[in-house]
């Protein structure tokens, strides 16, 4: 009885003090992750909700009261005609893009790859061929704003080549704005496919080629039967990332074109910008930026799921 | 007839390098070239290569120019601030994720991957009134705290995959000896992971030193504006002084331009980590 009735004092403190451990141990990993969690919600989880928010509204943020609309503003959006070329530009944009990035690096990659070079001059290719990739926006579109110029270096060089006889205004005429911006972009992307796909080529088995090589497959039976095959979860990846970065573009468009001339390069982010930040539409702004984010994030979705599957 | 075969794949080989070299190094030639020409001859026709009146002069009125000198004065700031920053958050939530396993892992491991689909523009809104209601707005804190966003997924991402490559033994030994957790992350754990964290604040300093649209939305003044931002009001302002344009693009480019040619590997590592897995 004495003893029992000693002990369980100390029992009792000790399973507090468990209980305590206990705690502090199931609550360390969440500590380690409060820094990220606080700015995450303050960056991403409040914001996204907030835009969400102002979509179903009217006059936000300039009007103190906004009004309750629901939907309204997504039919207003989805009927605007801006919008609407907005949203066609951006297809050809994108569209255009990723097929001439996918070709441009695989064709580059596979250049890179070959047996015919040594290792130090094919590093060196590997950084000339990569160079776009270096520079940031701003300087791209200056660089190539210089280059397109009326009296630029590539009218120059269309006019001695006899391929045109005016010198053509690239980034100033609704004919060739958008396809200006789109070739810029195609500039300044495909360095990511060359040495992402560089990277899954060097890891196909020789074996692969060589026992294709002994059944009597070419070059261009192996090409499409082995190393697309092999390259395939790459590709996709490639394309799905691609298509997120591409569609959200926005600093390459507004420095070189700004959307124009009139609206022949305006994108969705110009669109979006300009709605917001200078006609100061923001309920128009924030639902085009939900409808934006609504298509990045089914790619997204398309994405994690295929990085799972291949995992 | 393999021969033949290897003879004719070897020409198109050699074609494409050419083509290739050209494709992706001229631009970037002619804007050199172009920063050391007087303004006068940057449109001339048929165009100079090289000038005759080779000069420094578009460098020497960047480096007089006091408010071209805070842009990059900015852009260093920002980027090493956001660099600093971002490492030590990611080395906190990364421990997490590679030595615990808890309820609601999934869900916040989920979240964060999600933000690379978060387009900047749809974030751009809610910002500026967050910004201005925190009193952050045109002031370099405004920049760091946004760029994190952007910049921690894949930290923690590339570090968590850098940890799981370190054994649970290592954190052991140092708990039996009477080490907290903390200091096993600290003494043990980072000091291993140097190369991952060289790759990290590589990518970090790069998105940082090229981010745009919040750059030129949350700033309002040149005191607080980075070189992007630099650069695109140059192309507003002056009759267009391309050899200055031209100079301080370069001038721009340089810090990227030397991480990538000394820590290449690194840097590609980064770079491709969300397409291909090894």
């Amino acid at each position: 009885m004495r003893i029992e009735t000693e002990t369980e004092p100390k029992t009792i403190r000790r399973l507090q003090s468990n209980r305590k451990t206990q705690f502090k141990k199931k609550s360390e990993p969440y500590i380690y992750l409060l820094p990220t969690v606080i700015l995450m919600i303050i960056l991403l989880v409040i914001p996204i909700f907030m835009v969400i928010r102002y979509s179903f509204y009217d006059n936000v943020i300039i009007n103190k009261n906004p009004e309750f609309v629901g939907l309204e503003n997504f039919k207003e959006v989805l009927t605007n005609k801006s919008f609407l070329v907005a949203v066609k530009n951006t297809s050809i944009f994108v569209g255009g893009s990723l097929i001439l990035h996918m070709i441009l690096g695989m064709t580059f990659a596979m250049v890179l790859n070959t047996k015919y070079l040594g290792t130090k001059t094919k590093a060196i290719f590997r950084v000339i061929f990569s160079l776009p990739w270096m520079f940031t926006a701003a300087v791209i579109a200056v660089l190539w704003k210089l280059l397109l110029s009326p009296n630029g270096f590539i009218n120059f060089l269309l006019v001695e080549l006899n391929l045109t006889t005016s010198q053509i205004e690239w980034l100033a005429s609704r004919d060739f704005a958008l396809f200006s911006v789109t070739a810029i972009n195609i500039w300044a992307g495909y360095p990511f496919f060359m040495i992402s796909i560089l990277a899954g080529l060097q890891g196909i088995q020789s074996e692969l080629y060589e026992s294709a090589a002994i059944d009597g497959a070419n070059s261009v039976q192996s090409f499409f039967h082995i190393t697309i095959p092999q390259l395939k979860p790459i590709l996709i990846s490639l394309i799905l990332l691609d298509f997120v970065w591409t569609i959200q573009q926005f600093a390459l468009i507004w420095m070189t074109t700004g959307g124009g001339p009139i609206d022949a390069t305006e994108i969705l982010s110009t669109f979006i910008y300009k709605q917001g930040f200078s006609q100061y539409e923001y309920s128009m702004a924030s639902t085009s930026a939900v409808i934006l984010l609504i298509i990045c994030t089914i790619v997204a979705i398309f994405y994690v799921r295929h990085q799972r599957g291949s995992e | 007839m393999v021969g033949e075969r290897k003879w004719y794949i070897k020409v198109i080989t050699i074609i494409l390098l050419m083509i290739g070299t050209i494709f992706a190094g001229f631009p970037v030639l002619w804007m050199l070239l172009n920063s050391f020409k007087p303004n006068a001859e940057i449109f001339a026709w048929p165009p100079v290569w090289i000038s005759e009146n080779f000069t420094f002069e578009a460098y020497v009125e960047i480096f007089n120019d006091p408010e071209k000198i805070r842009f990059f004065v900015n852009s260093y700031l920002v980027a090493f601030t956001v660099v600093i920053l971002t490492l030590l958050v990611s080395i906190l939530a990364a421990y997490s994720f590679s030595r615990f396993d808890y309820p609601g892992k999934n869900i916040i491991n989920t979240i964060i991957i999600s933000v690379q689909a978060v387009p900047p523009i749809t974030l751009l809104i809610p910002y500026l009134g967050l910004i201005v209601t925190i009193g952050l707005y045109n002031t370099y804190g405004a920049l760091i705290l946004t760029y994190l966003l952007f910049t921690l997924p894949y930290a923690i991402l590339m570090m968590t995959g850098y940890f799981n490559t370190l054994p649970k033994d290592l954190d052991e030994a140092v708990m039996i000896d009477g080490g907290s957790r903390f200091r096993a992350l600290w003494n043990v754990l980072v000091p291993l992971s140097v190369p991952g964290l060289v790759s990290v604040g590589m990518y970090t300093f790069m998105l940082a030193w090229n981010e745009y649209l919040f750059a030129l939305a949350l700033t309002k003044t040149n005191e607080f504006r980075t070189v992007p931002v630099g650069i695109s009001l140059l192309m507003g302002q002056h009759a267009y002084e391309w050899n200055q344009m031209m100079a301080m693009s370069i001038l721009g480019s340089l810090p990227i331009l030397l991480l990538f040619l000394f820590f290449q590997k690194f840097f590609i590592a980064g770079m491709t980590s969300g397409a291909v897995k090894s």
